[in-house]
C-alpha cells in the first residue's frame, strides 16, 4: 500500500539523517575534544573547538580550510536544529552546576587546575548555544560558600582564574555589548577577596545597559545563605518602618494606633522575602543541569527550583555538549503543558 | 535484564496480588539513573546469599556458614546483603507520585490507585521498621497545590487519611512508631485535624521509626512561616535582625520535631524529575533518586535499588574529595 511505502521511506530518510548527524558528532568529539588530540603533540587541540565557538576573529587563525569549513557546517546544522526546537516552548531560564572539572583533569591526566580552564571553555560554548536557542537567563554555580573549605591553593587558583576571566570580559566589553549580555554576580560578595569583588562590580556596571541575555554567575553563594540574608533584610526593613512610624506618631502627638493593629500589617510574606533574594533579578528556573551524574542540589537555588526539571547527565562538565542541551529541552517540552496548567491554577 | 526481585522472607504487610513484578529499567529513557553493573552484581549476589539464608537458618549468618557462633547484632541479621550499615541513610524522604497514573494504566478508578498507594506506604514502613537503621521517614502525601484536583478526589483523599490514621494507630503504638504531621493543617477538615492531634499526642513518646506525613505542605510556605516567627521574635526584641542565621531558621521550620531534620535520600517515583515544592531548605545536600515505577508498585526491590544507589554516591558537601 502507498501508505506503508511512504512510512518506510520516511523512516529511511530519518535514519540517514540520524546516521549522518551521529557521524559528524563522533568526528567532532574524537578529533577535537579528545581521542587524537590527546596522543598528538598539539595538546591545545583538546580545547581547539573554543576557536570555532568564539568566531573566526580570535587569536590563532592558523587553522586549515577543512576545519573552518567543518566549523561553519556545524554552526549551520546547529541553527537548523534550534529552529526545529523553537516550534515548542523554549525554556526561559537555565541553571548549571559546574561539577566535574577536577575529575576531568584527573581522567585525562592534565595538570591540576587545567580542568577548571576546560570547564570555562565548555561554559563559553554552552552560553553560545543558549544565546542561539533564545534562552534569556543563564545561571551558573561558579563557587559555593562551602567550596572555601577546599585546599587553600585550589581556592586561590579559582579566585585567580575568576579574576583573570572577569578582567578578560571587561576587555571584550564590545562583544558583550554586541550580544547584549548583562552580567550579574550573585552571592555574598563580601566573602570574596577584595580585587575579585572590585572587578566583579565593575563588570556588572559595564554591562548594565544590555537587555538581550542575562548571565548570572553565583560566587560565594549558597541558597540557605540567600534566604537568611533575605530574612535579615526584611526584618531590618520592618524594624525600620516600625521605628519610623513610632517616631512620626510621637512627633504628631496624635492618637497612638494600637500595637496589635501594627502587628497585623507587619507580617513578612512570600513577596517580601523574594524581593530581597540575590536572585530576585531573574524569574524561576526552568531546567537545572547538574553534570557528572550526581543528583543533588548542593544548596543551589533551592527556592527557585521548586518546580523545575532536574537533569543530571553523566558527562563531566567540560564534556557537556549540545546533545545534552537538546535532550533536556525536549524533556522540558514534554512536561511543560502539565506544569503550565498547574501554574495557572495556583 | 535479570529480575530485581529479591527472595527475602515476605513481610506480612506485603500484598502480592496488587504489586506486580517491577518492570526493568529502560536505560534509554532514564539516562540520569543508570543501573551500573555494580548494582546488578550486588543484587544478584544478594539473591544468591539470601537463598542460602532461607535454606539453612541455623547454620548460616549473612552467608557465612557454620563456624562463627558469636551472636550478631539484631540489625546485621535483618539488613539485606549488599548494604552496608554505616552508609545507610538516617532520614529518607519520599514523594509518592503516580497513584492516579498507575490506576489509569490498569483501567481502575483513581481512588483504587490511592488505596494501593497506602498499601505501598505500609510496605515501606514495614521495611524501615525491620531494618531499624532508617530513623525518620518523611512522605509527601498532599501538596498545597493539590487542592486544585477534582473535589471528589480531594474529599476521598481526606477521608482516606482519616481512615488510615484511625486504623493504623494501634499498629503505631505496638510497633513504637511516632507520627507527626507537617504542613498547614488549618485548612484540613475539622475531624481530620482532631484525628491528627490525637495520633500525634498518643505517639509522641515513641522511640522507634518517626513517620512524618506532609499534608497541605509547601516548602516555600514552610520557609516563609519560619521567617515570620523569627521576625516576630525580632520585633519583640528577643533577637537582633543581624543575629538571624541558618540555625535559627532551622529551629522554626516544620521539621524541627525530627531528630534528623535533613533527609539523606529523597526518592521520587513515576519518573518525574522535579522536587515539586517539597522540603526545599532541608534538601540542600540530599541525594535525589528518581525511579520510573509508580508509587503503588514501589516495593522492596525498588527501595533496595534506591539504597544501593545512595551507598554508591560520594558526598562531599562542597569540600574536597574524601
Amino acid at each position: 500500500m502507498a501508505v506503508t511505502e511512504a512510512k518506510y521511506l520516511i523512516f529511511l530518510v530519518v535514519s540517514i539523517i540520524r546516521s549522518a548527524e551521529a557521524a559528524l558528532v563522533e568526528m567532532w568529539t574524537v578529533y577535537y575534544r579528545q581521542g587524537l588530540a590527546i596522543i598528538s603533540d598539539y595538546k591545545e587541540r583538546i580545547f581547539s573547538w573554543y576557536r570555532f565557538v568564539m568566531g573566526p576573529d580570535t587569536e590563532n587563525n592558523g587553522d586549515s580550510v577543512a576545519s573552518k569549513l567543518f566549523g561553519t557546517l556545524n554552526g549551520f546544522m546547529r541553527k537548523f536544529l534550534f529552529r526545529i526546537l523553537s516550534v515548542g516552548p523554549v525554556p526561559n531560564h537555565l541553571a548549571f552546576i559546574l561539577d566535574g572539572n577536577r575529575r576531568y583533569a584527573k581522567k585525562w591526566k592534565l595538570q591540576e587546575g587545567t580542568g577548571h580552564k576546560c570547564g570555562f571553555w565548555a561554559l563559553m560554548s554552552i552560553l553560545k548555544y543558549c544565546n542561539e536557542l533564545g534562552v534569556k537567563y543563564v545561571t551558573i554555580y561558579a563557587f559555593s560558600i562551602d567550596n572555601f573549605k577546599r585546599r587553600p591553593n585550589e581556592v586561590q587558583y579559582v579566585m585567580d582564574l575568576m579574576h583573570e576571566k572577569i578582567e578578560g570580559l571587561l576587555k571584550e566589553e564590545s562583544i558583550m555589548n554586541q550580544y547584549g549580555v548583562r552580567v550579574y554576580f550573585i552571592g555574598n560578595l563580601k566573602l570574596l577577596p577584595e580585587r575579585v569583588r572590585v572587578v566583579a562590580e565593575k563588570a556588572m556596571k559595564a554591562t548594565e545597559n544590555n537587555k538581550n541575555t542575562v548571565l548570572l554567575i553565583c560566587v560565594a553563594y549558597t541558597s540557605t545563605d540567600e534566604i537568611v540574608h533575605a530574612a535579615q533584610e526584611s526584618c531590618q526593613h520592618e524594624w525600620d518602618e516600625i521605628q519610623a512610624m513610632k517616631a512620626s506618631e510621637s512627633n504628631d502627638g496624635g492618637e497612638i494606633i494600637s500595637n496589635e493593629n501594627q502587628e497585623e500589617h507587619r507580617f513578612i510574606n512570600l513577596v517580601d522575602l523574594e524581593k530581597y533574594f540575590y536572585m530576585g533579578v531573574a524569574p524561576d528556573v526552568d531546567i537545572l543541569f547538574r553534570t557528572s551524574g550526581e543528583t543533588r542540589l548542593s544548596n543551589f537555588l533551592l527556592w527557585q527550583t521548586s518546580t523545575c526539571l532536574l537533569y543530571s547527565p553523566r558527562a563531566l562538565f567540560p564534556e557537556l555538549g549540545l546533545r545534552h542541551l537538546v535532550w533536556s529541552v525536549l524533556n522540558f517540552q514534554r512536561v511543560y503543558p502539565y506544569l503550565e496548567r498547574r501554574r495557572k491554577q495556583v | 535484564m535479570p529480575s530485581l526481585q529479591l527472595s527475602l522472607s515476605i513481610s506480612p504487610l506485603t500484598d502480592p496480588t496488587l504489586s506486580p513484578q517491577p518492570k526493568p529499567q529502560s536505560l534509554l529513557l532514564v539516562p540520569h539513573t543508570p543501573l551500573r553493573p555494580k548494582h546488578l552484581l550486588c543484587c544478584l549476589f544478594a539473591t544468591a546469599k539470601n537463598a542460602i539464608i532461607v535454606e539453612d537458618q541455623d547454620a548460616v549468618v549473612n552467608g557465612r556458614v557454620g563456624a562463627d557462633t558469636s551472636v550478631p547484632a539484631e540489625e546485621d541479621l535483618l539488613l539485606p546483603a549488599g548494604l552496608q550499615k554505616e552508609f545507610m541513610p538516617k532520614h529518607v524522604a519520599v514523594i509518592m507520585d503516580g497513584n492516579r497514573r498507575w490506576a489509569r494504566m490498569r483501567g481502575l478508578p483513581v481512588v483504587l490507585g490511592y488505596e494501593a498507594g497506602i498499601r505501598a506506604l505500609r510496605r515501606v514502613m514495614g521495611l524501615c521498621c525491620k531494618w531499624g537503621i532508617i530513623r525518620v521517614l518523611t512522605v509527601f502525601a498532599f501538596s498545597s497545590d493539590n487542592w486544585f484536583r477534582p473535589k471528589v478526589e480531594v474529599d476521598f483523599l481526606m477521608r482516606l487519611f482519616g481512615r488510615g490514621l484511625k486504623d493504623e494507630l494501634e499498629n503505631f503504638v505496638r510497633k513504637n512508631i511516632r507520627i507527626s504531621v507537617i504542613g498547614d493543617s488549618s485548612k484540613l477538615p475539622k475531624p481530620l485535624q482532631e484525628l491528627i492531634m490525637a495520633a500525634t499526642e498518643t505517639t509522641k513518646n515513641n522511640s522507634g521509626l518517626h513517620l512524618i506525613v506532609a499534608v497541605n505542605y509547601s516548602g516555600q510556605r514552610d520557609i516563609v512561616q519560619a521567617c515570620q516567627s523569627i521576625a516576630l521574635k525580632a520585633k519583640d526584641g528577643l533577637i537582633e535582625p543581624e543575629d538571624i542565621n541558618e540555625f535559627l531558621i532551622e529551629q522554626e521550620l516544620d521539621t524541627r520535631c525530627a531528630a534528623f531534620p535533613h533527609p539523606d535520600l529523597l526518592i521520587r517515583t513515576s519518573g518525574e524529575l522535579r522536587v515539586s515544592n517539597f522540603l526545599l531548605w532541608q534538601l540542600a545536600y540530599t541525594e535525589l533518586f528518581f525511579t520510573q515505577s509508580h508509587w503503588p508498585e514501589f516495593g522492596e526491590s525498588e527501595f533496595l535499588e534506591a539504597l544501593h544507589s545512595f551507598q554508591q554516591r560520594q558526598r562531599r558537601y562542597g569540600g574536597k574529595n574524601t
